[in-house]
């Protein structure tokens, strides 16, 4: 089973209905609710970040057997420094997004946490792919 | 902890959800900080929170939480209320601090998620 999802930037009411959806069909799928929570919390960061700190991305989350695999592409600005954003406490938040409850650099790690496999490519000037795939 | 005891002891007010009796919690956390919330491994608890808009339902929908507490007359509106019963959200508002909810329930046997 296919999802796709347009993410528009700096929509942050419309932020989680990706996970929301996807959360939906894994519970109709019986899948364990421990591992849904694993997998809707990465999905909804990355989101999140795309509202937060892109110029608007796609979301495309694959279904197969026991597994999900999401990828998450925006269209820039890209991250400098990879390394450096998977760290915790590292945000280039604004202040309007810290003011929401975000952008505390917690992000990609969290994803990370929750996230059997992960990855994240960017190059700075034209975007940024987060993939990461969790079994269930 | 039952709902209605949280509701009785920090003078709250029921603004969205249903089934208020299977909806007991076990711990609580305070924060503002949804990231912060997005890392908490527990189910079944209470958040209390000053922060009141759309993501803070979003957060809690993703993170398993049952039940939100909005602080010092912070006021969810509709759009929050409506996202709320969708998800099957307790929503509660009460007129004291975040301090003074969480000290009270604190005291009368709720621990805390750390």
């Amino acid at each position: 089973m296919k999802m796709e999802f347009d993410i528009a930037s700096g929509d942050f009411k419309k932020a989680g209905r990706a996970s929301s959806q996807i959360k939906k069909v894994l519970k109709q799928l019986q899948v364990d609710p421990k591992i849904i929570k694993r997998i809707v919390v990465a999905i909804y960061e990355a989101e999140v970040n795309i509202v937060a700190h892109s110029f608007g991305g796609k979301l495309t989350a694959l279904i197969n057997g026991n597994s999900i695999e999401v990828t998450l592409t925006d269209c820039g600005p890209g991250i400098k420094d990879v390394e450096q954003a998977m760290q915790e406490g590292f945000s280039t938040a604004s202040k309007e997004v810290r003011d929401m409850g975000f952008g505390a650099g917690m992000g990609l790690p969290n994803i990370r946490k929750n996230t059997d496999e992960m990855n994240v490519t960017s190059e700075w000037g034209v975007g940024t792919t987060v993939w990461f795939r969790n079994q269930f | 902890m039952k709902l209605s005891e949280i509701i009785s002891l920090t003078n709250a007010r029921l603004v969205a959800g249903k089934n208020v009796e299977s909806n007991d919690v076990t711990k609580a956390f305070s924060s503002d900080l949804m990231s912060d919330v997005l890392t908490l491994d527990e189910e079944h608890i209470l958040l209390i929170t000053g922060l009141a808009n759309v993501q803070l339902i979003r957060t809690a929908e993703m993170a398993d939480i049952e039940v939100v507490l909005l602080s010092r007359n912070k006021r969810a509106s509709q759009e929050m209320i409506d996202l709320a019963n969708e998800v099957g959200l307790v929503l509660l508002e009460t007129p004291y601090s975040i301090f003074r909810a969480s000290g009270i329930l604190y005291s009368n046997g709720l621990p805390p998620v750390y």
